[in-house]
């Protein structure tokens, strides 16, 4: 099943090659993606996108999102405050401006003029409304961790227009909050979304679990109308069936493709390809707390004796890229200075003996939780074995195997999807993050994490970012050794498809897309 | 015994056999690793907000309580609400069911004369033409998984040739107003079952054209057309009732891979985002559909074999 369970933020993004496209694109625009020759925008017509779904539990609450097809129905009938760019930093949205106190803890936001599908404007109320509705102790929606740090009695609207975020500790990189995934406005006090109002590019039509849910062009949006009259999402969970409705004419895009499948379609007339190079961070975790990986030494050696590129072009049929132990690649602060690390079997084997592991039995937790876990982890299995260790390759419960191999093991698969780099750090690599799966826990790492949200000057953070990263590069806990490729297929006739890190601004963005 | 006494037992049996299943897919259901707020979470695994969503969806009380209230609701006809979406399960399962009931009753509809017609009619000459092609196809077919036949069909006759639509992606369940889409997923389902009935219709054909009766009624000077399709039919054909009832089974099981190659919102495709959501009270809902149907189908085939064969019956 490609209906991989809650494929989200964590899940496979990627780099796109249009950083600023976004903010240029306004109405009528969108030329700019390398999307397939369909001509100019053309106005009307029905597109049908073809995505996994999540079954008869498919919700249209968009705080409950967490499909990439909840994603993209959200962004289509909503919008957020600000969203990340093809470099994952964050931009303006429904947000005009973001301004900071001098001690970055009270933020002023200006929102533009935007109106509800019903006609009502979308006012500062409507947005403190709305992380209320995410923050509500008593409820579990996905952003809330993100939000955790609004200090929401404190903050208030200062007119319709005008939001005074009050935060519980200083924080420059407040605007990856906004913009973080589904953290979407609603018009105050929505409860009910059997028939959800929103202020995105398109109007609720029908919905039907499971099946399919039509929306039509929202003709009064603030960034302008969409080219599309509808929008039509589709289901079919299996990759093999939204490959066959493509090419069979049911649908006009078909969204997450196997690198198999391109590579088989490469060049063909029935199908264009769009694929954004650099993109899922493809990774084995380590444990750093506990045996074997404890041992730093180790930890290098496994770095050394990786063949990243044998990797690529098994497990991603060649479509990605080779990565350097580092998350997100080409994303805002990105260690682009540290050399790309490559394989020295040598080094590997004489780091292992120093280590005293000569002959270490270990074993790989992977799944079918993402596609080509098991691939990967059987060739480095390979790998590692040239280098005197004996991974046992041990293929756990797909449900369930994010919870197991953040808790057990010493070594895992793993895989994330865009985010920005400050994200990655703070859910993952602080001594109190939640989701810390290479249990990285240091008392200096957080405090340069500390300074670095602390400090205004770009160019100031940037430097500490990049000192984190080298740490990570030199001893951390991921072995990030692939960058794969986000494949979307179209038909010929379907124009304006970016080239866009999945869950960033320009992936699955309707309404630039246009019927040839 | 009589007719009456025996279906009256096989109903009570079948009452206690629902029930067994129920509460055994409850026990192999509870007992995988996971619940359903670590599927809900996914790759985001933060424990706190696993707890909070387990406490969110009534996972923190006991599991024999949550049984207790479920099978207690169920003697009511409240199959529950799906603890992942909060929707009614009756409302899940009459939604699948439209798909996977025409599915499997043009399947069967079809089945029935198709298959009785290539046994009769292979057995009419042994070892002739017609019965070496329908032999050969028979096997043949019967060897291809319905998965790999799938796969064929939609390839050449949806994508190369694009005579039939190669899924049903878009008819939001209503496959009957494009009925195009139903012709490959028929095919692959109507295969093996064919073969398997037409082959058993034969082999009990040529049996009872060579037993003592059909012998004896030839020597009272019977019209051997009256013999065949007199006596040695209806004998023939209560081994394949049977052999129907068990694919009607099959049916339900064999549907999960055709709904998921062609895209069809049936029961199958429910079931598989139950069990990976681990929403349990959708998949006893499931569950006790599947067994109800199962119970009732083997009944109404052994009361129909009965009836053409008493002494088949013991």
């Amino acid at each position: 099943m490609s209906n991989h369970p809650f494929p989200t933020l964590d899940r496979r993004g990627f780099l796109g090659l249009t950083a600023g496209l976004s903010v240029a694109a306004l109405a009528g625009c969108g030329t700019g993606a390398p999307a397939p020759a369909a001509g100019a925008p053309r106005a009307g017509g029905r597109l049908r996108a073809a995505f996994a779904g999540g079954g008869a539990k498919e919700v249209l609450d968009p705080h409950l999102a967490n499909l990439f097809l909840e994603a993209a129905r959200s962004k289509a009938l909503y919008d957020k405050l600000a969203d990340f760019g093809d470099d994952v930093a964050p931009r303006p949205r429904l947000a005009e401006k973001w301004e900071p106190s001098a001690d970055l803890t009270r933020w002023r936001i200006t929102l533009r003029a935007a109106e509800f599908h019903d006609g009502r404007p979308v006012r500062a109320q409507d947005v403190l409304a709305s992380y209320a509705r995410i923050l509500d102790p008593k409820r579990a929606f996905r952003a809330k961790a993100s939000l955790g740090l609004i200090d929401l009695p404190n903050s208030r609207a200062i007119d319709d227009r005008t939001i005074e975020f009050a935060l519980k500790r200083p924080y420059v990189e407040f605007p990856n909050v906004l913009a973080s995934f589904s953290a979407y406005i609603i018009p105050e006090s929505t409860e009910d979304f059997t028939n959800p109002v929103g202020s995105g590019p398109f109007a609720f039509v029908s919905f039907q679990p499971g099946k399919s849910t039509v929306l039509k062009r929202n003709p009064r949006y603030w960034e302008g109308a969409a080219h599309l009259d509808e929008l039509e999402f589709v289901i079919a969970n299996e990759e093999s069936a939204r490959v066959n409705a493509l090419l069979g004419g049911q649908v006009d895009y078909a969204h997450d493709l196997a690198p198999v499948t391109a590579r088989g379609h490469q060049g063909s007339d029935k199908l264009m390809l769009v694929r954004s190079p650099n993109s899922g961070i493809q990774a084995f975790a380590m444990k750093v707390d506990r045996p074997p990986f404890d041992n730093r030494d180790l930890r290098e050696a496994m770095f050394l004796l990786a063949d990243r590129q044998q990797l690529v072009d098994t497990t991603l049929s060649g479509a990605g890229q080779v990565a350097n132990d580092l998350f997100g690649k080409g994303y805002q602060h990105y260690a682009d200075d540290i050399p790309q690390r490559v394989r020295d079997l040598d080094r590997a084997k004489w780091l292992v003996k120093k280590a005293g592991a000569e002959g270490l039995k270990v074993k790989l937790d992977t799944s079918e939780a993402a596609s080509g876990f098991v691939e990967a982890a059987s060739v480095f299995a390979d790998q590692a074995r040239e280098a005197g260790i004996e991974i046992e390759v041990a293929v756990g419960n797909k449900d369930t195997f994010w919870a197991d191999t953040l808790k057990n093991g010493s070594l895992s698969s793993f895989r994330s999807g865009a985010m920005p780099i400050e994200s990655h750090f703070s859910q993952r690599l602080l001594s109190k993050s939640t989701t810390n799966v290479t249990k990285w826990a240091r008392p200096e790492f957080d405090a340069l994490y500390d300074k670095a949200v602390s400090t205004a000057d770009d160019a100031a953070r940037g430097a500490v970012y990049r000192d984190m990263q080298r740490t990570l590069h030199a001893e951390g806990g991921y072995l990030i050794w692939g960058f794969a490729d986000w494949i979307i297929g179209t038909s010929p006739k379907v124009g304006g498809v970016a080239t866009a890190p999945a869950n960033t601004l320009d992936w699955a963005r309707f309404d630039k897309v246009w019927l040839a | 015994m009589t007719l009456g006494h025996y279906a009256l037992r096989r109903l009570l049996l079948g009452v206690v056999q629902v029930a067994a299943v129920a509460t055994l897919v409850y026990l192999l259901v509870a007992a995988l690793p996971g619940d359903a707020a670590v599927a809900l979470a996914g790759d985001n695994p933060d424990p706190e907000r696993i707890e909070q969503i387990r406490v969110a969806m009534g996972l923190d009380r006991p599991v024999w309580e949550r049984f207790a209230e479920w099978l207690w609701g169920l003697t009511h006809g409240d199959f529950g609400v799906s603890i992942v979406s909060g929707r009614p399960v009756a409302d899940f399962l009459a939604d699948g069911l439209e798909p996977t009931l025409l599915l499997a009753g043009l399947t069967m509809l079809m089945l029935v004369p198709v298959s009785v017609l290539l046994g009769v009619a292979s057995a009419r000459r042994e070892g002739g033409w017609l019965d070496r092609v329908v032999t050969t196809t028979a096997v043949g077919l019967h060897a291809i998984p319905e998965f790999t036949l799938a796969i064929v069909l939609i390839a050449l006759f949806g994508v190369q040739l694009a005579w039939l639509p190669p899924t049903a992606v878009g008819t939001d369940g209503d496959l009957l107003a494009e009925p195009a889409v139903l012709v490959l997923p028929l095919i692959v389902l109507l295969a093996r079952p064919i073969c398997s009935i037409s082959r058993l219709v034969r082999a009990a054909m040529i049996d009872a054209a060579a037993s003592d009766y059909a012998r004896h009624a030839r020597r009272l000077g019977l019209s051997a057309r009256r013999v065949r399709y007199a006596h040695a039919l209806p004998n023939a054909v209560a081994p394949a009732v049977q052999q129907m009832a068990r694919t009607t089974d099959w049916l339900l099981g064999g549907v999960v891979v055709v709904e998921a190659v062609f895209v069809i919102p049936g029961l199958g495709t429910i079931l598989v985002d139950a069990v990976a959501g681990r929403d349990l009270p959708v998949i006893q809902g499931l569950a006790v559909l599947f067994a109800v149907t199962t119970v009732l189908v083997n009944l109404v085939a052994d009361v129909v074999a009965f009836r053409l064969a008493p002494r088949a019956v013991t």
